[in-house]
């Protein structure tokens, strides 16, 4: 069995070409050691499973933020009765802060092509569609001429695979902005033609989800990283992050916010934020570090507390967040927690689908309290009265889009009671006057 | 059901109607390019749209339209040539969006969903756009501008309503009309695809740091990598 050496601390895998010149064509992706893992998986695709098992061994979670196996999520489909199967690729990104997906398509949209070859062949799939987000156009762009190149070069067609009897084909489809649809089952509603709203589950999308069919709906980032595992095996896989406890592989680690050098910054399972803080050249100068947000908007805040938890599902869970994205979000000490939570609530109160009574009436009335708070007006009874709405809202809608609007919300008061109290008599914007938190005020206009 | 289209516009909106409809197993899937080809048309969803979108579907109006009104990309009322969106999600927002945004709004003299006289822009508060290694972000019908400021949000402005083009950062060499743009949203290729980079300097912020520092993921030690 072939041993690997210890990964870099950062280990470019999705992001390994994007400094080849074009690096979204077909040719340089070929060039670059691309559609190899296709090769290998219809050699494979005679042993029933043998592809799946390799996903599973390799320990690959689902990169959409739930973290659950994604070989698991394939093995999960009932046995084939002949009917369609398909696959649908979640690139609706849209949490807020998360910004790792729409790199990864813009650069090297045949890497996901390949993966979503690979997990076709593996459930017996023959139709594959990635939802893309409809507010990044160029992104379109990218995918729809690497689906043509790879039908032109009969990567996708009818009669392909060793015995000539394997169709694949891949339709990517526009969204036209709903957050909501980032959630799977609404997201299929979405693809087949219907308001985008979740569906109660179960069934699961693996026995019923597009038109009623077995489906696999799996994040960009995943089936991104299939192609690389079946190169070099579950082995170089599972020596990334080995020192986590169950978060084996590489991840696209993106920061946002009041550091030196923003950016995507791909790295094994279990680097710390304090590394990546490092790296991104650290705060921006004058300032330190107040909070940080690691998975999106919707998991608990981070504080320099949290400095050294090693970033993997358990670790994070651990320490009390969520690593979900790993969309890491930094403020600095001019930012006001109030108003970075109250925004999150607008946006929750705006993408609520309206499908649930807690999630839709609940985040209305949570911007309000957030607003009175904003202004400086806030209520005595207001910081516990938000406190128990958030409760009521969590745990009680179909998808997690409620949770994740409580989320944030019970977070803040309980790291930041204080300001809380502060805004019930003073405005935000005079507590933490705007113009010191804003890149351009201090920089110098670019 | 009639629509008002004329003959020839009609029946070339119901050709492009048939390729859209071809590449999904069902035709439902179909409504949302439908819409953006719509869009294309009329910059926004029409009465007429709709009414033609639902007879090439087998559906009703009112389902169409149930459809049309959920997302936020589709219009209900014209859309001026250029949409000129600023992220005011929190990270943005903090990071000067929501300086940009009043600046920018005070500037052009309109507010949210709202167009100039002239047609030429409508100027829209965003939600996350997935660029926020690069906020402040204002999208241009869809094309990213990174790392804006005030004052270059009025410059675009300012460029579009002189009828000059704009550059996106991270796009095509200048950005389309709302209408051109929703033609490709509806999945027709432009041509563009090869202008632009792969990423701005936040994109390989990481891959740069790995270069230098000569770190890689796993390599293979002793004997060869299977292969």
């Amino acid at each position: 069995m072939t041993e690997f050496n210890t990964p870099g601390t950062l280990s470019p895998v999705l992001s390994d070409i994007w400094d080849k010149e074009r690096s979204w064509t077909l040719d340089v992706y070929r060039d670059n050691g691309g559609y190899q893992a296709i090769q290998k998986a219809w050699d494979m695709s005679h042993e029933e499973g043998a592809i799946t098992n390799i996903i599973k061994e390799s320990g690959l979670r689902g990169r959409g933020g739930a973290g659950f196996p994604t070989g698991l999520k394939w093995s999960f489909l009932p046995a084939p009765d002949g009917g369609p199967r398909y696959l649908v690729v979640n690139a609706d990104e849209s949490e807020p802060g998360t910004c790792k997906d729409i790199p990864v398509l813009m650069a090297n949209p045949h890497l996901l092509l390949e993966g979503m070859m690979i997990c076709m062949i593996a459930i017996g799939g023959h139709h594959g569609f990635i939802y893309l987000r409809g507010e990044v156009v160029h992104v379109y762009r990218r995918l729809l001429a690497a689906v043509r190149e790879a039908r032109e070069a009969g990567l996708l067609g009818t009669g392909l695979g060793p015995n000539g009897d394997f169709d694949l084909d891949i339709t990517v489809h526009a969204g036209a902005g709903a957050y909501i649809c980032g959630e799977e089952t609404a997201l299929l509603d979405s693809l087949e033609g219907l308001r985008g709203q979740p569906r109660l589950k179960p069934p699961f999308p693996a026995v019923e989800g597009l038109y009623a069919r077995p489906t696999v709906v799996n994040n960009v980032e995943s089936i991104a990283s299939v192609p690389g595992i079946i190169n070099h095996g579950p082995n170089w896989f599972k020596k990334m992050g080995e020192d986590t406890k169950n978060s084996s592989g590489h991840g696209l680690f993106s920061l946002s916010g009041h550091v030196k050098n923003p950016g995507q910054y791909e790295a094994p399972f279990g680097i710390t934020m304090r590394e990546l803080l490092e790296m991104a050249g650290g705060i921006r100068d004058g300032h330190e570090l107040k909070f940080y947000a690691v998975g999106g908007s919707s998991a608990p805040l981070c504080t320099p507390d949290h400095l050294d938890v090693p970033l993997g599902y358990e670790e994070v869970a651990e320490s009390g967040s969520m690593l979900a994205t790993r969309a890491i979000q930094v403020f600095d000490e001019t930012v006001s927690v109030v108003r970075v939570v109250s925004r999150w609530t607008d946006f929750y109160q705006h993408e609520s689908c309206g499908k649930c009574t807690p999630c839709r009436e609940g985040t209305y009335w949570m911007r309000q309290i957030m607003h009175r708070f904003e202004e400086g007006r806030g209520r005595d009874t207001d910081i516990d009265l938000l406190y128990e709405i958030a409760g009521n809202i969590f745990g009680r809608s179909f998808c997690a889009l409620g949770d994740a609007a409580a989320t944030p919300v019970r977070s803040a008061i309980e790291l930041f009671r204080p300001e809380f109290e502060q805004c019930l008599t003073t405005p935000v914007t005079e507590q933490f006057p705007i113009e010191k938190s804003a890149l351009f005020s201090e920089v110098g206009v670019q | 059901m009639a629509t008002n289209y004329s003959p020839d516009v009609e029946a070339r909106l119901r050709a492009d109607a048939q390729e859209i409809v071809s590449r999904y197993p069902q035709s439902r899937s179909a409504i949302m390019p439908l819409l953006h080809l719509i869009q294309a048309e009329d910059s926004f969803c029409s009465p007429r749209g709709i009414t033609l979108v639902a007879d090439i579907l087998g559906l009703t109006r009112a389902q169409v339209s149930a459809v049309a009104t959920f997302y936020s990309q589709y219009r209900r009322r014209p859309n001026g040539e250029y949409n000129v969106g600023v992220c005011t999600n929190a990270l943005c927002a903090v990071m000067g969006g929501d300086t940009i945004w009043d600046e920018l709004s005070e500037y052009v003299g309109i507010g949210h969903d709202e167009t100039t006289e002239d047609g030429k822009v409508t100027l829209e508060q965003l939600e996350c756009n997935a660029g926020c290694d690069y906020a402040p972000v204002v999208m241009v019908n869809w094309e990213y501008f990174d790392n804006q400021t005030p004052a270059s949000a009025k410059q675009i402005v300012d460029d579009l309503r002189a009828g000059k083009d704009v550059q996106p950062t991270r796009g095509p060499n200048k950005v389309g009309t709302f209408k051109e743009i929703s033609r490709v949203l509806a999945g027709f290729e432009d041509g563009l695809v090869d202008e632009g980079p792969a990423g701005g300097e936040a994109t390989m912020a990481g891959l740069k740091i790995a270069r230098e520092q000569g770190w890689t993921a796993p390599q293979p030690t002793g004997g060869e990598e299977q292969q």
